[in-house]
């Protein structure tokens, strides 16, 4: 028997048991975009059934990282940046837990880079939703990793010199293996988005646009936006990496001319996620680990038992 | 010289096998019924470089590396290679003899490669080997393994001139080639064998080693032994405590206890990760113990630098964690090989904020494996990070230990952690959220006990934010000081359960008034050296201290109180460890002084009786080279 029967438990979910019964209330500024993120991932968890004590949502540090003290679920709110780590190495303790990790750009595109880049590349078998607003929001408004060449900031008074690092591409490069662009102003393809991020075996990586209205007020709304499937001004099979590479090159670059493109950009099956890879290697057990702990049962290899080499 | 151990130094090059070969023969010295202990000296080079393996072997226990040593087998360096290395480096070929023969005992042996080492290029050789009544035997050692089997194979034949010379039984290593080479099929097994047997002819016939006084003890086990070094005694520590999770970056020396730990983890149903850094290797050891499975993770100085913010996060959440670190020589890169006790301080203080952890220090082999244990223990009955001291040297040397010592029940425990029919139990606030940072008054050892993600009924939030009960986000001071206190009060619980366990050890003559003060890996050659001196007369007591957070003040101050003088041994040059016991105790200034040692090699137990006849003398005198006192207080 399980020692954690939230999990996989079959019921209907409300969309309300997401929702703190009563405090605390988002801080977030009026017209935050991170609102249609909690929107969304709340209206995603209760299509798909998802008890909230079986998803673990491991957030970074920023307005984005206060995503999980506004959504009812184990949380795990960590450091800046490193949202990755904690989070996958919950996935690989307890494989059966729903983990979802959460951070802004600054975390996940910058001090956090090389965890992004890395757990892509693993596939493992979350979800990883990255807030851009193109600012640092929390801490006033300074250029992000996101923020547009030329964009002036208290810190970077004569305008940022540097090009915004591309998400999309980057993700592909490093090896995700579902890729998608929503906007906070999008929200029934952002729910869509999300359910099927969750529902891929591997490493999905959403990046959100969520607008700023209080650093980032000159007409960052991310409206209109395009889904480039429903479009007829746009084709590529989004299966085929090349294809994909270049439909988002082309959307990273539009997005700094004023047209908000998105939609799924990446999508590959058939790949084993990291979970599945170690398993098919032995160097992880079939069942979920943390299960053993409670198994009164369970027998404990001991270090006595392996001193024949030593003898 | 000494007649009742043998200290045998196999030297050459990186690569050249000195290791594995070294382990060998300290197993066949154990299984001879004697007591063994290793030192390893390497440079941080992949091939070529002076290195070497020092095994002493007594009928007597053996606690420490010894002074110099009697035999030497030198390899020479078969990776040194061309002209320009040469003028950059030296005669590389040469340095297995030449670098070793500082340390070699007055009437020593040496055996040397003549197929590698040409002895006459070294200057002044005949004279030192004549003043110092050395023995020596030259033989091709490499031409006799090419002839016979392969060239890399030399390391046997030097090893059969070893038991000709010192008069050592063949028949362990015979033994022992046909167990390590067991893969390797019988072809290798015999020709390894052919080489080690004539080797052992050859040299009874082209020497007289009757000459020589030289011979390996003999010695008697009451019970079967092992061979563990501390970086597989403190894996072993982790293995018996249920840990089944390891994430970490390779980093020497660190890197040999990662190494140990993640070839277990596959066998034991455990998960072992090697990832892109050392920060998210401590957030990993967090996440995947936030989840409910035993964790650890570790590094080095530099790697540990990284972990400061991690560390920082479990102590918020008072997820359990236990990191390893493994000293070597620093700041920055330093000597990446060479070990020092210099990252006492960085430790005990990185990370941010009124921040607590437990530090504990082993100090030998067999503390090696209880302390890890009482890591975890503590890690997880009290929710803290534990972390564990140790350096390059105690991690890389092997000592013999009974088998039975490791004979004990794991302990899989998860300590204060709630199943789901006591979260249905236990107080949740308005919002179903359950209270996890509740503190129970009727557990007065300050810890709430926690929910795993997946139970029924747990839910709740971890935050390196404050926060309230349910783990809410909350700045409310009265809420902020609770916690605060309630976290801080641990340390408190967690020192009366160290003081049951005593992890402290006392040497020497108990009413000594002159006392060494030590900690960690210095604690067996500080042993023999007190009781060198109380042997010849001169009382002197010892007290090895391991527990670094939260500090064993009374035990210490107890100490300090019954002698006159204390002489605090470390190997650092800013005594962090005499700041950290004064610190405690704030007193005793005046009483304190130091014997330092930072030129990249451990004490050797006269450099410690030198420092400690210089302070019984009135501290005037100035020690050898390579160690400094540091006077007390208004000294």
């Amino acid at each position: 028997m399980s020692a954690f029967s939230a999990i996989g438990e079959e019921r209907d979910v409300e969309r309300d048991e997401f929702t703190p019964g009563m405090e605390p209330q988002p801080t977030w500024c009026p017209g935050c975009g991170d609102f249609g993120v909690l929107k969304a991932l709340k209206g995603a968890m209760s299509d798909l059934g998802k008890n909230p004590e079986e998803i673990l949502l491991c957030t970074g540090i920023g307005c984005s990282g206060k995503l999980n003290s506004y959504f009812e679920s184990y949380g795990f709110h960590t450091i800046h940046g490193r949202s990755l780590p904690v989070s996958r190495a919950a996935k690989l303790a307890n494989s059966d837990l729903e983990v979802v990790a959460a951070g802004g750009d600054g975390d996940g595109y910058g001090i956090g880079g090389n965890h992004f880049m890395h757990s892509a590349r693993e596939n493992h078998d979350m979800t990883y939703i990255v807030f851009n607003n193109e600012v640092f929001g929390l801490t006033k408004g300074q250029s992000s990793p996101t923020s547009p060449k030329g964009h002036k900031s208290k810190t970077m008074p004569e305008g940022n010199a540097k090009d915004p690092v591309r998400p999309l591409s980057m993700s592909l490069s490093a090896g995700a293996s579902y890729i998608a662009r929503t906007a906070a102003v999008n929200p029934n393809q952002a729910q869509e988005i999300i359910k099927e991020a969750i529902q891929h075996d591997g490493f999905s990586h959403i990046d959100f646009l969520t607008q700023c209205p209080t650093w980032n007020k000159d007409a960052r709304q991310y409206v209109p936006y395009v889904d480039v499937q429903d479009s007829d001004d746009y084709e590529f099979d989004n299966s085929d990496r090349r294809e994909a590479a270049e439909m988002m090159h082309e959307t990273e670059d539009a997005l700094h001319e004023g047209t908000v493109l998105t939609g799924r950009y990446f999508v590959q099956e058939g790949r084993n996620s990291y979970q599945q890879e170690k398993r098919a290697r032995g160097a992880m057990p079939e069942e979920p680990l943390a299960e053993r702990y409670f198994d009164d049962d369970a027998s404990w290899e001991r270090s006595y038992d392996r001193l024949d080499p030593f003898k | 010289m000494s007649q009742d151990e043998l200290i045998w130094r196999i030297a050459g090059g990186s690569g050249d096998g000195i290791d594995s070969n070294g382990q060998a023969f300290a197993t066949a010295m154990m299984r001879s019924g004697l007591n063994v202990f290793t030192h390893r000296h390497y440079p941080s080079r992949i091939r070529g470089g002076h290195t070497y393996v020092e095994v002493r072997a007594s009928a007597d226990e053996v606690t420490s590396r010894g002074d110099g040593y009697n035999v030497l087998l030198a390899l020479g360096d078969s990776f040194a290679r061309n002209e320009q290395e040469n003028a950059y480096y030296g005669n590389e070929e040469l340095k297995p003899l030449s670098e070793n023969l500082d340390d070699l005992r007055e009437g020593g042996i040496i055996i040397y490669d003549e197929g590698l080492i040409d002895a006459s290029e070294i200057e002044d050789f005949e004279e030192r080997v004549e003043e110092n009544n050395w023995h020596v035997y030259p033989m091709d050692l490499r031409g006799m393994a090419r002839d016979h089997g392969r060239e890399i194979m030399r390391n046997q034949a030097g090893i059969g001139v070893t038991c000709a010379a010192a008069g050592v039984d063949l028949e362990p290593f015979r033994e022992l080639t046909r167990e390590n080479f067991a893969k390797k099929g019988q072809e290798v097994i015999d020709q390894n064998i052919d080489i080690l047997e004539r080797a052992y002819e050859q040299a009874n016939e082209n020497f007289d080693f009757e000459a020589n006084d030289v011979s390996a003890p003999e010695g008697e086990h009451e019970e079967e032994q092992v061979l563990i070094s501390g970086s597989r005694a403190i894996a072993f520590g982790a293995l018996d405590e249920g840990c089944r999770f390891i994430a970490g970056y390779p980093m020497t020396p660190w890197t040999d206890a990662f190494t140990i730990t993640s070839q277990m983890m596959p066998e034991t149903g455990g998960i072992s990760e090697q990832v892109e850094d050392e920060i998210a290797a401590a957030a990993m050891a967090v996440g995947a113990s936030h989840a409910g499975v035993k964790s650890m993770s570790g590094s080095s100085g530099g790697g540990f630098a990284l972990m400061s913010e991690p560390l920082g996060l479990a102590e918020m959440t008072e997820t359990p964690l236990v990191l390893l670190e493994a000293m070597r020589a620093g700041p920055s890169t330093g000597m990446p090989t060479k070990p020092e006790q210099a990252d006492l301080e960085h430790v005990l203080y990185t990370s941010q904020g009124d921040s607590h952890r437990v530090v504990l220090a082993p100090s030998n082999i067999k503390e090696c494996y209880e302390q890890a244990r009482k890591a975890f223990e503590l890690a997880y009955n009290y929710q803290i990070p534990a972390i564990i001291l140790y350096d390059q040297k105690l991690g890389g040397e092997y000592r013999n230990v009974p088998a039975s010592f490791f004979d004990r029940e794991p302990n899989p425990s998860l300590g204060e952690t709630l199943t789901e029919a006591e979260l249905e139990e236990a107080t949740h606030d308005v919002t179903g959220k359950f209270n996890r940072f509740q503190h129970n008054p009727d557990n007065d050892k300050g810890v709430s006990p926690r929910s795993i993600p997946g139970q029924k009924g747990g839910r709740f939030l971890a935050t390196g934010n404050e926060h309230n009960p349910p783990g809410h986000i909350s700045e409310d001071p009265t809420n902020r000081k609770n916690q605060v206190d309630r976290r801080n009060h641990k340390l408190s619980k967690i020192r009366e359960n160290l003081d049951e366990a005593d992890q402290q050890t006392t040497y020497g003559d108990d009413t000594a008034t002159f006392g060494v003060l030590t900690w960690g890996s210095q604690q067996g050659t500080v042993r023999e050296a007190v009781e060198r001196l109380n042997e010849d007369g001169t009382p002197v007591k010892a007290l090895s201290v391991s527990d670094m957070a939260p500090f064993p003040s009374e035990r210490v101050k107890e100490f300090i109180d019954s002698v006159e003088e204390v002489l605090v041994v470390e190997m650092n040059s800013t005594a962090q460890f005499r700041g950290h016991v004064q610190r405690n105790l704030g007193t005793d200034g005046e009483k304190i002084s130091s014997l330092l040692k930072y030129n990249g090699n451990p004490f050797e137990p006269a450099e410690i009786v030198e420092g400690i006849e210089l302070q019984l003398d009135g501290g005037a005198g100035t020690p050898s080279a390579q160690t400094r006192i540091e006077p007390a207080a208004g000294d």
